[in-house]
């Protein structure tokens, strides 16, 4: 094993309605990559992620982060939902929306201060939106609004981040700015997960991947386990990617 | 009385004292409260509430056979928040959406209501009149204690929310997130609801069941208007709420004495109304204006970039050529002539209009992106 265990998955189920959307997962995800959760629709790459974060109940399993049960370990991880998943016409600023990152750290009751402020800006510079800072969210477009969020989860000052989807909808710009941050994050020793849809850049942009659809398929180094046989067993149709080389 | 008579009365008579101040703290808490809701997407828990309160007052009144209004409010928020449960519960347990939750637990309750009501008016008891009064509320009755009972729980409401800002924020704009951040998002959530039950139990003696929701709902709609910022959204909310509890008792007591709890309702949609038309950011009327003079401005650009790609061909960019080669272009139009003239970006000379060294420039740069200067 190369690296310190980052995040551990044991025996992980979900089920909605008796459907079981994810099945017995067991994941290790080694510190300091860049991982991509791949499958096609209804695989439970989003329920994965949230499941692992507590937003959803599972009905079996554990999740521990860095040796200890992820509720002790919550300061450590960040998360940057679907975009879609919010009301962007919520009354806020792009500002507003970042500083919400450091609630967490703050704790109950207690209001963001200075030191909080400058932390936020720092984060909208990093992700190239401190011009827009005082905007009205609604008034963003899509790709800034995903670097808000971005933003927001840079401000949690985490080892580890989940993303879903951070490419949905974003222009060929806002992609590049957005996986140089994260290879960035990586270079600092951080984790990253995301759920991606673009199996063609999966070699680009990431070391680490996981073939999900309701079970897992396998999970390791890109260079390793990205071919047209886990592509196939996950997607169910022969796959041919012009990645093997 | 006419509404000035009224005002005059306000410093001298107790009783329409009482109860002014009663509709006008009622409509501040609605409207502080409705902004939550209205954000949640929850606009219409707050008439499911309103009516699963019925039932509460009627069995209240059975029970202890005295009309006294604690008791049956008490009742009322029993009943109100176990209507509430059912709905959460229903949402989360079954396939059920919210809106089919909401409109089972609306109907199932208040008929269960009108069904004792109709029950309670049969029975050879004196005191059994005028529980209906909750049907449609009636200001009239309030009294001093009623008022500083909405006092305190204004106060109450206000302080919660003050301590807790943070939190509800967060919650409001992405519950999931707050979740991940280690927040109990279950003891956040009832509160909130727990304030808007309260809110609205208050409301039932004066506006009643059936027209609670537009108190919580009207203020905040108008609101939200008028500002991108939520703290003075929920600020205005509580304005409005308190303006119309105010001028709804004034108009209502001015006026043959009208049900006071429908023209409080009609003077809050007045103020929705006005905001959804006049208000700048997001009215109807400056939408409209703002799209009307982007069109122009548009029809003004396309007539000089055509006039561009003329004087571009040219040695002399301020060359006159003919007004009438224009006329196999849509977008040209006397009154756009004129308004380029007036910009100083061409000349016209009878016939003819020729591009200055201005409107070259302008033309050139048209399409370069502005940096955002906020």
């Amino acid at each position: 094993m190369r690296n310190k265990i980052a995040i551990q998955v044991d025996d992980l189920t979900v089920a909605y309605n008796y459907k079981p959307v994810l099945w017995d997962i067991d994941l290790v995800v080694p510190e300091a990559v860049l991982m991509a959760i791949v499958g096609p629709n209804g695989a439970g790459k989003s329920t994965l992620i949230k499941a692992i974060l507590g937003i959803i109940d599972p009905i079996a399993g554990s999740v521990s982060i860095y040796g200890k049960p992820y509720d002790k370990q919550r300061q450590l991880v960040a998360y940057v939902p679907q975009k879609g998943s919010v009301d962007w016409d919520f009354p806020t600023t792009a500002l507003d929306v970042v500083m919400m990152g450091t609630y967490g750290s703050l704790g109950w009751i207690k209001r963001p201060g200075k030191k909080e402020k400058k932390a936020s800006l720092e984060a909208l510079e990093k992700v190239g939106m401190l011009a827009f800072k005082n905007r009205q969210i609604s008034q963003l477009s899509g790709g800034q609004q995903q670097r808000v969020f971005l933003a927001r989860a840079l401000v949690q000052n985490a080892s580890i981040y989940f993303m879903d989807e951070p490419f949905q909808g974003v222009d060929a710009t806002t992609e590049i700015a957005i996986i140089n941050i994260l290879k960035e994050l990586r270079k600092a020793g951080k984790t990253v997960v995301v759920v991606h849809h673009d199996l063609q850049t999966v070699p680009e942009y990431f070391d680490w991947v996981t073939f999900l659809n309701v079970k897992k398929i396998a999970t390791g180094p890109v260079k390793e386990i990205f071919n047209d046989d886990n592509l196939t067993k996950t997607y169910g149709i022969n796959y041919k990617v012009a990645v093997n080389k | 009385m006419t509404i000035t008579e009224y005002f005059n009365l306000l410093f001298t008579d107790y009783t329409l004292r009482t109860i002014t101040l009663g509709t006008a703290v009622l409509g501040a808490i609605c409207g502080m409260l409705g902004s939550f809701a209205v954000l949640r997407k929850q606009s219409l828990l707050g008439d499911a509430i309103s009516h699963a309160a019925l039932p509460g007052i009627a069995v209240a009144f059975l029970i202890t056979g005295a009309k006294d209004t604690n008791t049956l409010l008490l009742g009322a928020l029993v009943s109100g928040l176990i209507g509430t449960l059912w709905i959460r519960g229903m949402t989360k347990k079954t396939h059920l959406k919210s809106d089919t939750a909401l409109g089972l637990v609306l109907s199932l309750f208040f008929g269960f209501g009108m069904l004792l009501l109709t029950y309670i008016q049969k029975q050879p008891n004196a005191n059994q009149a005028g529980l209906d009064k909750y049907l449609f509320g009636q200001a009239a009755t309030l009294v001093e204690s009623d008022v500083l009972l909405m006092l305190i729980v204004t106060g109450l409401a206000l302080a919660v929310m003050l301590l807790f800002w943070k939190e509800f924020k967060i919650l409001l704009f992405d519950a999931d997130y707050t979740k991940t951040l280690g927040f109990n998002t279950k003891f956040i959530d009832i509160t909130i609801t727990f304030f808007i039950v309260l809110a609205i139990v208050l409301g039932l003696q004066t506006v009643g069941v059936v027209l609670m929701s537009a108190m919580l709902l009207a203020p905040a709609a108008a609101a939200r208007q008028w500002t991108n910022k939520l703290s003075v959204m929920v600020f205005l909310a509580a304005v409005f709420g308190a303006f119309s509890g105010v001028f709804g008792t004034a108009i209502s007591a001015s006026q043959n004495n009208l049900s006071t709890g429908p023209v409080i309702v009609l003077v809050a949609s007045v103020f929705v109304l006005f905001s959804f038309i006049f208000s700048p950011g997001r009215g109807l009327l400056f939408r409209q204006l703002r799209f009307r003079r982007n069109r122009r401005d548009l029809e003004l650009k396309k007539t000089l970039q055509f006039m561009f790609g003329i004087a571009e061909t040219h040695a002399d960019i301020s060359h006159p050529h003919a007004i009438k080669i224009l006329n196999n272009f849509q977008g040209f139009a006397k009154t756009s002539l004129r308004e380029l003239e007036e910009k100083e970006w061409i000349t016209l000379n009878k016939q003819e209009w020729a591009l200055t060294e201005k409107g070259f420039v302008a033309a050139k740069t048209m399409f370069e992106t502005k940096e955002d200067n906020e």
